[in-house]
């Protein structure tokens, strides 16, 4: 087993125990901060009040425990994953494990975030070494009851026993544990031994979902909560000029009309606050009703005149605006090895593509919403964030507030995509109460959600490769996007390092529409762009696409490059393990295969998507993915996350489209905007690489490489080569060969 | 406002609303049964199922004035206990990821096996398709009507 050797930390710094007065024992330990060495440890252990930890165990007098996690959940499986690395190391029966979301609030916890892949990953050996010492403590005080050393006792399922045979229920010396000194130094199990982790264990809230219990964020009630429903520009760019209220106050159900802004322009003023707060300083109107379709109805009633403030943009005009910028000479270099340019003009071929995407709405289940209660003595916020800890801090700058004051408690989510990362919902909600001085809950209709998002930048690239003597010798990548660019990293995924010359540019457009991370940010348009150059570059070198990948990894082993973030080793696995499992080359007739591989978010996967051609249009009928994420805690929930990254990948790159018009979104609803159905969806085939490296991420990275798994196979159907998204505005049906 | 006779769940109740309130919001709003979820408003997405008379039907698009004097069974009905074999089987094969769209997509299927509890493949993702699930448990929930189906045969 190899330990991850960044990880340095003192046990003392992230745990601490308790002996509660109901009886059992209470540890506090740190989620996401575990590596952190500035955690305060109290001088006086019964002084402890757990504020510098996030997360906790208890351990019942009846050998039961409960872990309490503080962070957020929203459809990745961590509420599960992450309580059962604790339960390995602890050495319990799952069984005997219930896990509950802590009740949160800004003054007691810390660093309660979820996103970017990283959960599993980053808490793979804290959690561990949480319930290893746990476990150790809980053997320290049976030894000390028995009058034997710790060494003579081993711990099982929740049951101590010492080498005359005696046995000690966990239960039986809780209390005893809680004022043990808090040992340095455990050992972690060897992953054969694990009976927990690489069980397939049900989701935690399994219960609950089936029966429509109250879990989310728009299910959270309160006594005299009313309900705000927002009417914001319908263009970005334009501003309120004026409304007239007078039909939706008429509306019965209809409490109030107001405006609120003031405090948002007043928070823009005040310069940077938080990454999260992507906030409009426009006047919004607001219907504040007894009921969310009174609300609803009172906002339809609304008539409100807009003035234009900012150019209102239009589809047509980013396309020219990023083609234009990949002419252009305003680029960023990211990275660059060798002398690009030299390799283009000693050439024998040279291959350049453009490959083209739309804006992208998030568009989660449950629409944006969150509960706001703001009084004099304090702020009460609930609702479904991935990131708590800003809201806080956006809502004490907003309303000039201690952040003290504020409690922010955080539901399930109907989903995230990275839509509920950013705070602007939690922020009106916030504002709204304050105006009103009443509980509200702020409920975006969909039409509000989809037209008012946080979008998927659209993004161009362009990708130039120079061959020589059949050898691939350079290869430059250009990005033109709106509103930022690639993060640092990703310069460094493959092909990096794998060939000489290599380039990396970035230029960028500001536009007024908001756009932010989306699932797979970046990575989940560039990998549909390089995985399709990669196949047309086989193609024109006259070499196998499997064979050519394979190759150029060979090089990289060869020649080591300490920057690159990607396993060559690790990509050659999932690659020999796709093509064994999809029966590469060697499918029925009618069946055309589309190969693609990808490293991102920490983990290597190779896809292969297999389609057919019904009335001149593909259908996708299966997808092997092979995924090497390290040891897999979770195979249930690994298997959702897999499947559900490649079919959310297929029907974002077939279907997913949001254009503008003169500022406005043109999809609304899912009347108009294209969600992958089950009638389209394939059968996923998933194989995990066999590993017993520590895990990492698996949420995001499926998805990217399939867009380019399925082009390439329909390329191989009709011979045609498809560079702009969605596929499906662009398939050109006469050109079907088989 | 009118008083309106509900019977949902085999239980009967008396609401004061607007005649155009969708059933959707009668039932989260008026009587706190919030299994019933909302996702577009306008039948396209399947969140908000719930049966009328035995039927599958969205309940953001029947106005509550139409469902005087229904049969409606929500999800919070379905079963005493979360046992009926439609759960049971989301259970197994553990569906969910956010879990949001479930308690629609339980609706569907389980209104769908009590006219068909030998479907076919096809007749599956038929009647599934309605269904929107944005983290995409599509295999999982066509794997768990087999299931059920199997269980009610």
């Amino acid at each position: 087993m190899k330990s991850s050797k960044q990880i340095q930390f003192s046990r003392r710094s992230f745990l601490k125990s308790s002996a509660l007065a109901s009886g059992g024992m209470l540890i506090g330990f740190n989620l996401f901060n575990a590596c952190k060495p500035d955690a305060k440890v109290p001088v006086d252990i019964s002084q402890i009040n757990f504020n510098d930890f996030n997360a906790f165990i208890k351990i019942s007098k009846e050998g039961k425990v409960t872990i309490f996690s503080p962070n957020p959940e929203i459809g990745q499986g961590v509420k599960t994953s992450m309580p059962m690395l604790i339960a390995e190391e602890l050495d319990v029966l799952w069984d005997d494990v219930y896990v509950q979301q802590g009740a949160l609030d800004t003054k007691n916890f810390k660093n309660q975030i979820a996103g970017g892949s990283q959960s599993i990953r980053q808490n793979w050996e804290p959690l561990r070494q949480t319930g290893a010492t746990a476990k150790q403590m809980l053997i320290n005080a049976a030894a000390v009851k028995w009058g034997v050393s710790p060494s003579e006792c081993t711990a099982k399922q929740g049951v101590i026993t010492n080498s005359k045979g005696e046995t000690l229920g966990y239960g039986d010396v809780v209390l005893e544990a809680a004022t043990m000194e808090i040992p340095e130094n455990v050992t972690l199990k060897d992953p054969k031994d694990f009976t927990i982790i690489g069980k397939g264990t049900s989701n935690v809230d399994i219960d609950g979902i089936i029966t429509g219990k109250p879990l989310f964020g728009l299910d959270y009630k309160e006594e005299g909560m009313l309900y705000a429903s927002v009417l914001r520009p319908p263009a970005f760019g334009q501003v309120l000029e004026s409304f007239d209220a007078t039909a939706a106050k008429a509306i019965p159900g209809v409490i109030d009309v107001i405006t609120i802004g003031e405090k948002a322009r007043n928070f823009l003023s005040k310069g940077y606050v938080s990454w999260t707060a992507i906030l409009s300083g426009t006047d919004k109107v607001v219907v504040i009703a007894k009921t969310t379709w009174d609300a609803i109805k009172g906002k339809k009633a609304i008539k409100a005149v807009w003035k234009d403030e900012t150019p209102l943009e239009s589809t047509e005009f980013h396309n020219k605006t990023l083609l234009d910028l990949l002419d252009g000479n305003t680029f960023k270099t990211m990275r660059s090895d060798g002398d690009i340019n030299k390799s283009f003009a000693e050439a024998d071929t040279v291959l350049e593509r453009t490959y083209e995407s739309s804006f992208l709405p998030h568009n989660t289940m449950e629409p944006m919403n969150f509960f706001a209660n703001v009084s004099e003595e304090k702020i009460h916020l609930v609702g479904p964030t991935q990131t708590p800890e800003e809201v806080s801090k956006g809502v004490a700058v907003l309303l000039d507030r201690n952040v003290e004051d504020i409690h922010v408690e955080m539901t399930r989510m109907g989903g995230g995509f990275g839509r509920r990362l950013y705070s602007d919902f939690a922020l009106e909600a916030a504002e709204i109460s304050n105006a009103i001085k009443k509980p509200i809950k702020m409920v975006s209709t969909r039409e509000d959600d989809m037209t008012t998002g946080v979008y998927r930048p659209a993004t161009k690239y362009r990708i130039k490769a120079s061959v020589k003597n059949g050898e691939l010798t350079g290869y430059q990548l250009k990005e033109a996007a709106i509103n930022g660019n690639m993060y640092g990293l990703i310069p460094n995924f493959f092909p990096a390092g794998a060939i000489t010359n290599y380039q990396v540019d970035v230029a960028n457009y500001k536009s007024n529409i908001t756009t932010g991370a989306w699932r797979a940010p970046y990575t989940n348009f560039l990998a549909s762009a390089e995985q399709s150059f990669f196949d047309e570059l086989a193609e024109t070198m006259g070499v196998d696409r499997v064979q050519l990948h394979l190759d150029l990894l060979e090089k990289v082993k060869q020649n080591p490059d300490p920057k690159i973030e990607y396993s060559p080793e690790r990509l050659q696995g999932v690659i020999k393990l796709a093509v064994e499992k999809s029966n590469w080359g060697t499918t029925e007739e009618g069946v055309y295969q589309g190969f693609s591989v990808y490293y991102c978010h920490n983990s290597h996967v190779a896809e292969v998507a297999d389609i057919v051609m019904k009335n001149g249009l593909p259908e996708v009928k299966k997808v092997t993915v092979a995924v090497d994420c390290g040891i897999v805690v979770n195979p249930l929930g690994a298997k959702n996350q897999v499947a559900g990254g490649v079919i959310d990948g297929i029907g974002h790159v077939m279907f997913g489209e949001l254009t503008f018009n003169d500022g406005i979104p043109q999809s609304t609803n899912f009347d108009k905007y294209h969600l992958i159905r089950m009638g389209q969806t394939p059968k996923v085939d998933i194989h995990f690489v066999d590993s017993d490296i520590a895990p990492t991420g698996l949420g995001e990275p499926t998805l990217p490489p399939v867009g380019a798994a399925v082009a390439n196979a329909i390329h191989k159907a009709t011979g045609q080569r498809l560079t702009k998204q969605p596929y499906i505005n662009h398939i050109k049906v006469e050109k079907i060969l088989g | 406002m009118r008083t309106l006779n509900l019977k949902i769940n085999n239980q009967a109740f008396t609401v004061e609303a607007e005649m155009d309130t969708p059933l959707l919001w009668v039932l989260r709003d008026h009587l706190n049964l919030v299994g019933t979820k909302f996702g577009c408003g306008i039948g396209q997405c399947g969140a908000c199922t719930v049966h009328v008379e035995g039927n599958a039907m969205r309940s953001c698009l029947i106005q509550v004035s139409q469902a005087e004097g229904m049969n409606i069974t929500t999800i919070e009905g379905l079963s005493e206990n979360g046992d009926h074999p439609v759960q049971e089987a989301w259970k197994e094969v553990d569906v969910p990821q956010c879990g949001y769209c479930q308690s629609g997509q339980i609706m569907t299927a389980s209104a769908f096996l009590d006219k068909n509890s030998n479907p076919s493949d096809a007749e599956i993702r038929n009647a599934m398709h309605g269904n929107i699930c944005r983290c995409a448990s599509y295999n999982s929930i066509e794997e768990a009507v087999k299931v059920a189906a199997n269980k009610i045969k």
